[in-house]
């Protein structure tokens, strides 16, 4: 339904005074469970989402027998949000984990080869979780933001007779690539990034772009109601390339 | 899901003789469930679906009803005897997000507002899974659509490009899509030229990616008349 | 006599190779019909700007002042004033509920079901409409949500007695009726069965030699857009005036007197031939 901050947006202003295709502001913090082998918050704004890294041992794939496994969830957890509802992951949870996952398997950023232990027999499984803390808009960026901060907080740890020695670790997780998803919406005949909850009511259609370091896509996702023109593709790819150079120096140390 | 170290294209061709731009051989039929308001199956080489709509019709539970317009429903499904290694019966998360996109591809052509409180429901069934399956969805559920009567835009028409051996290739079969560089999924509304569906993995310059949504496009306008034709052709028996 | 302008350069008949039937001409959702022109634009077409295009896949009708597409299929959808066949699901206090096959359900109202007045609080209504009594009545209001009122106050709307009753598709209902009533009359004389057509797709008959009428039917609507139907209903039926000439010759007088006999008591309470608005 429509309300203040979409009627503004519909003329091409926003209620925080950001220009169309600027984002909130981002804080980042690596390292905030301990329990996890890696993890991060990221605030968006005022969206949080924090993304935990588990590492486990599993068979490999009977087709891909000497690669190790990555599993993305997500989670919309109740408390982030009335319109969230307890139980299995809905068709929009499934769809980010999905894209999350998408965009950071083929963009390679994490070499499944390498994270064989025995061929055919033994892999390491890296689980990235994604749980929605509070939801007010742009979920998938942050969230992706999100996992490759804790991907790069990811630490595997030492195993010792096929089994894994939590608490003591060997390596880091190598991390090979930056991808960053940026999701650009439309509304009227405008671009428009990073939008709140409430601004989410008048996007019609929306495209999520994975942009690695060499500017080369991995991932694209046409989400929303509405079509696109192939013009408006093309243009909101180059929104996306021209954004994921910014988004990429929050990992600049 | 079978994964090759060989080479895709020999000496221009790919490995089931086609051309980079040649479509399977395709076949599309209408009315082919009694029971259904509109139904279609379409095949492309050896995937294979079949569709059928009912609707629109009352929607329940109540609260899920719109008052101003009535609503999509589509529900994607790989039968477990359709793929070389069984799939597990009941919605995995593949298919869930594959009934949304399916959803997303086909709303915009529809005028769900001639109809409040009504739901119509598309059901798309994989009988053989051999790549590209979504997209063979699509195309079936455009042509059940219209056979149900329900008022549209226009046809949505889809079809998968990828990049196999460094070349652009379109209608990816199961080989090629497990092996491949990069795979689209696409789908848009022919006659305004309006995309609905856009899914995309692998790895492309931005370049190629143009290139590719190009070629879609054109692979779509041929798809297009095998949809008339299919539509066309059912009532000359 | 509507004068036909085809803005599409296309035949209105298309022959198709050694087979004798000829078809009309089919659009399909999306195509271009023409340019708008200041016509009027009944069922199945859209404008984007000056340009009309087909909503549905059908029959296009282009005259000097309309544009529109008669569906080959498609649910019904009430409109004000349609007369059709109802029946009864549930007995409410001040009315009844009617499934009059669409996705919408409608309510006929005490007021206009009955003539006499009735005290909903005393009186169980049920003894006028129960659940199951099929009716042939008339929409009197569709809200723009689709609500629907039907009435028994028009000509022609009665309770129907005995009978089977048929669903077609309710866009092939025009067809079954033919141009001035000439198909259904020619399948009402043929087979000599009382035959009720609903415009929601609900048909209604009685007759011996019912299974004959609904034959017909039933063909006109599986090829209703083929053209010399009338002439292969004609040729079907030919058959059965012969045997009900024969029928009547054998037992002329009672069939009908049972039939008047039957009317004269169930028409007692309900309204009687309420005058149309």
């Amino acid at each position: 339904m429509e309300n203040y901050a979409s009627n503004l947006l519909l003329s091409g202003k926003r209620i925080d005074n950001r220009k169309l295709d600027e984002f909130r502001e981002i804080e980042i913090k690596q390292g905030i469970i301990d329990k996890a082998e890696g993890s991060a918050m990221v605030k968006l704004g005022k969206t949080k989402i924090l993304a935990g890294v588990k590492i486990g041992l599993g068979t490999p794939f009977p087709d891909t027998p000497n690669e190790g496994m990555l599993i993305v969830n997500a989670e919309f957890t109740p408390l982030a949000s009335p319109d969230f509802e307890s139980g299995p992951p809905g068709e929009d949870a499934t769809e980010l984990a999905r894209v999350v996952d998408r965009g950071i398997r083929e963009s390679k950023c994490i070499d499944l080869k390498k994270l064989c232990k025995t061929p055919r027999e033994m892999v390491l499984c890296v689980f990235v979780d994604i749980h929605i803390i509070n939801h007010d808009g742009n979920l998938i960026d942050c969230a992706f933001l999100a996992s490759l901060a804790a991907l790069m907080d990811t630490k595997i740890p030492k195993i010792k007779d096929d089994r894994i020695v939590r608490g003591k670790f060997e390596k880091d997780l190598p991390v090979l690539y930056k991808p960053i998803e940026v999701t650009v919406c439309k509304v009227d005949d405008k671009f428009v990034l990073d939008p709140m909850f409430k601004e989410e009511a008048v996007i019609e259609s929306k495209l999520t772009v994975c942009v690695r370091d060499d500017e080369k896509i991995c991932a694209l996702q046409k989400q929303g109601s509405k079509e696109l023109t192939m013009d408006d593709i093309k243009k909101m790819i180059e929104i996306a390339i021209d954004k994921s150079k910014e988004l990429r120096k929050l990992f600049e140390r | 899901m079978v994964k090759t170290n060989e080479k895709l294209i020999v000496k221009g061709k790919r490995l089931d003789g086609r051309a980079i731009e040649d479509l399977r051989p395709v076949k599309m039929d209408v009315d082919v469930i009694e029971r259904a308001d509109g139904s279609a199956q379409v095949a492309f080489g050896n995937t294979e679906t079949i569709v059928s709509v009912y609707g629109p019709r009352k929607l329940y539970p109540r609260f899920l009803q719109k008052s101003d317009t009535g609503i999509l429903r589509c529900r994607y499904n790989m039968a477990p005897f359709s793929v070389e290694d069984r799939k597990r019966p009941g919605p995995g998360r593949r298919s869930i997000e594959i009934s949304k996109v399916t959803r997303l591809a086909l709303e915009p052509a529809t005028f769900l507002t001639d109809f409040p409180k009504t739901v119509v429901d598309v059901f798309i069934e994989v009988l053989r899974g051999d790549g590209s399956t979504r997209v063979a969805g699509v195309n079936a559920a455009s042509i059940a659509l219209a056979t149900a009567g329900v008022p549209m835009r226009d046809l949505v028409v889809a079809c998968s490009v990828g990049k196999i051996d460094g070349k652009l290739v379109v209608d990816l079969n199961g080989l090629e899509d497990n092996n491949s560089e990069a795979d689209i999924a696409f789908a848009i509304m022919p006659s305004k030229e309006k995309v609905t569906l856009l899914q995309m993995d692998g790895r492309l310059t931005k370049e190629e990616l143009f290139e590719s949504l190009d070629l879609a496009k054109k692979t779509c306008k041929k798809i297009y008349e095998m949809q008339k034709s299919a539509l066309k052709e059912s009532f000359k028996d | 006599m509507e004068k036909k302008k085809n803005d599409l350069n296309q035949k209105s008949t298309g022959e198709v190779g050694a087979e004798k039937k000829k078809y009309r001409e089919v659009v399909l959702p999306g195509e271009l019909l023409g340019e708008r022109k200041g016509r009027k634009l009944s069922n199945g077409v859209y404008a984007e700007g000056d340009k009309v295009f087909a909503k549905v896949m059908g029959v296009p009708v282009t005259t000097e002042n309309e544009v529109r597409v008669v569906p080959m299929s498609g649910i019904y959808i009430p409109n004000i004033n349609d007369k059709v066949i109802g029946t009864m699901t549930q007995v409410e206090i001040s009315g009844w509920l009617v499934d009059i096959n669409s996705p919408y359900i409608s309510f006929l109202p005490v007021s206009d079901g009955v003539d006499e007045f009735v005290d909903t609080h005393r009186m169980d209504i049920s003894r006028f409409f129960d659940v199951g009594d099929v009716i042939f009545c008339k929409v009197s209001k569709v809200t723009k949500n689709k609500t629907i009122r039907v009435t028994m106050r028009s000509l022609g709307a009665r309770k129907l007695y005995g009978g089977v009753v048929l669903k077609v598709k309710p866009t092939k209902v025009p067809r079954i009726i033919g141009r001035g009533g000439s198909m259904v009359n020619l399948i009402k004389s043929k087979t000599g069965c009382l035959i009720y057509i609903g415009k929601n797709g609900v048909i209604w008959i009685r007759g011996d030699n019912r299974a004959k009428a609904i034959e017909a039917i039933l063909t006109v609507e599986r090829e209703s857009h083929t053209i010399g139907l009338t002439e292969k209903i004609e040729k079907m039926l030919e058959g059965e005036e012969e045997k009900k000439e024969g029928e009547a010759k054998e037992k002329p007088k009672e069939t009908k007197k049972t039939e008047k006999k039957k009317n004269a008591k169930k028409s007692a309470k309900v309204v009687k031939n309420g005058k149309d608005k």
